[in-house]
């Protein structure tokens, strides 16, 4: 017999709410961190220096080519064993949320950088600029225009990720779907309950982002 | 004032330039002309390394700027330059573009820039766009603030590269206007151009090239006039009707 879902989260609305908290706090420092690292990497790919290009290429290769779920096995049970380090599962489950969203964002920097006219550059050269100034005052301004629209995409991606995991128990939204599913026997309505919030979440931030190119197209 | 000696560029398999020797001197306004492939562009790009040579040297001001440990950089802040697509900075304003330079490599003080910024727009007739950004200028206007932007680096040389080759026909006067205004103030000039009247009106010096050589110099009167090379005529009768 399924039960009235509005009257289910009213009941479990505490647990909904601190999964759906959860469910964010981990996206935001995923892609926020996922950043910062994947800005680094995708500096280290551009780099002249063929060594350093290779091994970060390779880095986002194995990363892209792996399931996310096997990543994230391999730093909540793995790296306790192989390495005696025990992280609380929280920080592990980050680690590896972390380390996958910085492959994709490298790329999504990486492609905006090139995405920039080379006609920039070579003004920006040709008036005696070096090349650390040339990027900074010339086509990094240009690039985050190219790079925000897809980071905001990468975070709603994220977002859908972070359900994963739940298989770790880590307090998101999908945790409490499966915390409910044990405590009380219900399948179906916790499921209803947070697939309406995914929904909700990540249609408004596609719609945000949606607009914000739509700004971005206009001021061009 | 510049000088190539055995300049040789390869793309791959393709050699663009084949061994050219060429001398520029302080005050010569230089005019190189040539069929599409003939290494014209390139040819002027690898006189400030925007197109690293595969071979030989590029003397400037006497120092050999192909040499790896001279600092490139400081050697580009005295050749400016002016693109065939303008290159403007989009995210800046008219005034930003100009100043942007001179202040970063520590030329002139934000004030100093400021005000040679003025003195170049009114120069470039541009002045009342000072604060507009470039999306709101015409092409012929793009490419005078390109030429502005050059000047503000009070550069000894400007080398222009096909500068009204992307503008509507009714912009090329204007841009024209500034490089002859320019090569009247004794500014040395090279410029790669299709324009063969106006290479004939202002170039001391022509410079035909052809597959990657230059195929033949001389003033303009006796390369308009009366070429000697069989490939300069077949190319000025095509492009002289």
């Amino acid at each position: 017999m399924l039960q009235n879902p509005l009257v289910v989260f009213d009941r479990f609305s505490h647990l909904f709410l601190e999964g759906l908290m959860t469910t964010l706090l981990l996206s935001f420092l995923t892609v926020f961190l996922g950043t910062i690292l994947g800005s680094v990497i995708a500096l280290c790919k551009m780099s002249k220096f063929k060594p350093l290009s290779l091994l970060v290429t390779a880095y986002i290769e194995i990363i892209r080519g792996t399931p996310l779920l096997l990543q994230l096995y391999a730093f909540a049970f793995g790296l306790p064993i192989a390495t005696g380090l025990d992280l609380p599962r929280f920080q592990a489950i980050l680690i590896a949320l972390v380390l996958n969203s910085s492959a994709y964002v490298a790329e999504i920097i990486r492609s905006g950088i090139q995405a920039v006219d080379k006609g920039q550059t070579e003004a920006a050269r040709s008036l005696g600029l070096n090349p650390v100034q040339t990027m900074i005052r010339i086509i990094l301004p240009q690039a985050v225009k190219n790079i925000l629209p897809t980071l905001g995409n990468e975070f709603i991606m994220v977002i859908k990720e972070t359900s994963l995991a739940s298989v770790f128990f880590v307090g998101d939204l999908m945790t409490m779907v499966a915390r409910i599913r044990g405590s009380h026997f219900m399948v179906i309505e916790p499921l209803i309950i947070a697939g309406v919030i995914y929904f909700i979440v990540t249609f408004t931030l596609s719609k945000l982002v949606a607009a914000y190119e739509r700004r971005l197209a206009a001021s061009d | 004032m510049i000088k190539t000696v055995d300049l040789c560029k390869d793309f791959g398999k393709l050699k663009v330039l084949k061994s050219v020797n060429e001398e520029i001197l302080q005050g010569e306004i230089v005019s190189i002309i040539g069929p599409s492939g003939s290494g014209k562009s390139t040819f002027l790009r690898c006189l400030n390394l925007l197109e690293k040579p595969t071979g030989g040297q590029v003397f400037f001001e006497g120092v050999d700027i192909t040499d790896k440990n001279v600092n490139i950089d400081t050697h580009r802040q005295k050749m400016g330059m002016v693109f065939q697509l303008f290159n403007v900075f989009p995210h800046l304003t008219v005034r930003e573009n100009i100043t942007l330079a001179p202040v970063l490599t520590k030329k002139m003080t934000k004030e100093e820039a400021d005000e040679k910024a003025v003195q170049l727009l009114k120069q470039v007739v541009l002045e009342d766009k000072i604060d507009e950004y470039p999306k709101r200028l015409s092409g012929g206007q793009k490419q005078r603030m390109a030429i502005a932007r050059a000047l503000a680096m009070d550069p000894e040389v400007m080398l222009f590269d096909e500068p009204t080759s992307s503008l509507d026909p009714e912009m090329v006067g204007e841009v024209l206007a500034v490089i002859r205004g320019l090569a009247q103030t004794g500014m040395t000039t090279i410029i790669v151009t299709h324009e063969m009247g106006f290479a004939k009106e202002i170039s001391g010096r022509v410079l035909f090239m052809d597959d990657g050589r230059i195929e033949e110099k001389g003033p303009p009167e006796q390369i308009f006039g009366d070429p000697k090379s069989p490939r300069t005529k077949e190319f000025l009768s095509k492009v002289l009707y």
